[in-house]
């Protein structure tokens, strides 16, 4: 019971907002200590599991390296954004009268949805898609019909641009059969004596994705609504 | 063959000359703190395999010890806003195409590498996304050094620009991969089952499927990945209850009990990489908040379909 102590720690972390880092090697550290304890143990005992529960750490570290390699498209993505991509990619959606932020959005999160149901979710990501090209296009949008655009409205349309990535790819990827997640439930299936094969699996991922693209269509929509309102407002009011 | 030594060689020189370009950045205050962290993400990238998994766990208690001191933040060499607006005038659509060239070479990478045998001698089959992408970055940073011919550094300074704007959040979701492990070591899955068999009524069906998906979402907005929350949550709940009590198909039960577990990543900041990191690299005012602004956008989308997934479970995983 004792090893749950870790979990307390991050939930406290997360309450006085220490920086996630320090919560998550406290709650090791936390855990690896509260496993060794027995009345009996001493300092030297404890230190020693201290020492063992870094080491644990350290190598798990190590072996997930490669989660961090994705970075090296930053280097990619900034020298075009010097050469003026997002700047491109805002003059682009200009000459397209109709085009509205919410439109641009939701575009972008049907695309990512099927194309992660076909196993593609490299198409798609905050580094390479939403801060060069997704989060410019929604926001030029706005810019073209509405003019320059309120500090509040323009982080809502970022964090909006961010969501359809998340949203499109959590519930589109699980359609294919060959994604981590299903990969993980039919090994952990598989150790407990149940075989099924990924397909099995996959199609009951369809009706929640069709359920989510409704749910996020409406509130596409419901931005539309909020953009439509509060920026011909201000149009108005600066006029 | 490429395989993920070589990546890591390239990432380490890479992290390695970004610390070099923070260290003589008299523009940020903490150019050491930032240079330090950098310099040790490259030492890890570069010696890991060869200074022990405790060598490895001290590495990692620099970086989170550098991070909770706080990182400053470089201002590396770049282009104006004017600068930018005329390239983009001059270059025109022609500048999407690097930007296209990194997915499609990911894409068609992978494809290779796993259906020809070429593609197998070439990329290592078993990382081939992973590779396949950093290869396309490297052709569109070919591309672009041989067409725009921006100034030698310039990838380097560029990439410091973007890589100081995420910060230590660059590392978390590696360091929650590593809680894992440690969790994992420790049981702390089982006593959390035990405790879920032990103090919550699960007599009904609904009870039980509402206690699995609510369970899987809230184990994941405290340990930021769904994948930490499956094993823990289905061994507590789905596999002996569901499954084996109320006869639920064991495909469907998991499937959906996954895509619950998907809500609460939607709305933790734990999930870093998801949540976080987006906020940071479009300079959200309210970035550091636990509830930034990309978490408060997704909270009402993930709140109702937690909702659907129970009712799609309850309606669809029981033959009755």
């Amino acid at each position: 019971m004792l090893v749950l102590l870790g979990i307390a720690v991050v939930v406290f972390g997360f309450v006085v907002r220490a920086n996630p880092l320090l919560v998550v090697m406290a709650a090791a550290i936390t855990t690896g200590l509260a496993a060794a304890w027995t009345p009996q143990a001493d300092l030297a005992i404890m230190w020693l599991a201290g020492v063992d529960t870094l080491a644990r750490f350290g190598k798990a570290f190590n072996d997930n390296r490669f989660i961090s390699l994705v970075w090296m498209v930053l280097i990619a993505i900034g020298l075009l954004e010097r050469s003026g991509l997002q700047e491109r990619a805002r003059i682009v959606i200009a000459r397209i009268p109709a085009a509205t932020s919410a439109g641009v959005l939701w575009i972008y999160l049907v695309a990512r949805q099927v194309l992660s149901a076909l196993g593609l979710t490299s198409l798609g990501g905050h580094a390479q898609m939403v801060r060069p090209l997704v989060a410019p296009m929604a926001e030029g949008a706005a810019e073209t019909k509405y003019g320059p655009l309120p500090d509040r409205e323009r982080f809502l349309i970022r964090s909006h641009a961010a969501a359809v990535d998340n949203i499109g790819l959590f519930f589109g990827e699980d359609i294919f059969i060959a994604i981590g997640s299903i990969l993980l439930m039919v090994g952990y299936l598989e150790t407990n004596g149940i075989t099924i094969a990924p397909l099995q699996l996959s199609v009951w991922a369809i009706p929640t994705a069709i359920c989510a693209l409704a749910i996020h269509s409406l509130r596409l929509w419901l931005l539309d609504r909020h953009l439509r309102r509060s920026l011909s407002a201000t149009a108005v009011a600066v006029a | 063959m490429i395989a993920l030594p070589h990546l890591y060689l390239l990432a380490g020189l890479v992290f390695g000359a970004f610390a070099l370009l923070s260290a003589i950045d008299g523009t940020n205050l903490r150019r050491y703190r930032t240079a330090a962290f950098w310099g040790l993400v490259a030492a890890s990238f570069l010696f890991g395999s060869l200074i022990g998994d405790l060598g490895n766990g001290l590495v990692a208690l620099g970086l989170v010890a550098l991070a909770a001191l706080g990182l400053g933040q470089g201002k590396a060499r770049t282009t104006t806003t004017d600068e930018r607006r005329a390239s983009a005038e001059r270059r025109g659509n022609l500048l999407f195409l690097p930007a296209l060239v990194i997915p499609a070479v990911a894409l068609l990478g992978t494809l290779a590498a796993q259906n020809t045998v070429q593609g197998a001698m070439f990329i290592d089959p078993k990382q081939a996304t992973l590779i396949s992408l950093i290869l396309g970055v490297l052709i569109a940073l070919a591309i672009i050094m041989i067409w725009l011919k921006p100034p030698v550094l310039a990838p380097l300074q560029e990439g410091r620009r973007l890589i100081d704007a995420v910060g230590w959040a660059v590392i978390l979701p590696q360091m929650l991969a590593s809680l894992g492990a440690v969790f994992l070591a420790a049981g702390v899955g089982d006593q959390v089952g035990k405790l879920f068999a032990d103090y919550i009524p699960l007599s009904t069906r609904f009870a039980a499927v509402a206690a699995y998906c609510i369970g899987m979402a809230l184990f994941t907005i405290l340990m930021g990945n769904a994948f930490a929350a499956f094993p823990v949550m289905t061994a507590a709940v789905g596999l002996p209850i569901l499954i084996h009590g109320f006869g639920g198909d064991p495909a469907a039960v998991c499937a959906i009990g996954m895509l619950a577990g998907f809500c609460g990543t939607l709305m933790t900041p734990m999930a870093a990489n998801f949540n976080v990191v987006p906020a940071n690299l479009l300079d959200l005012p309210d970035r550091k908040a636990a509830l930034n602004g990309v978490i408060r956008a997704q909270i009402p989308t993930a709140l109702p379909m937690l909702g659907v997934n129970i009712v799609l479970m309850y309606s669809l995983a029981f033959h009755v």
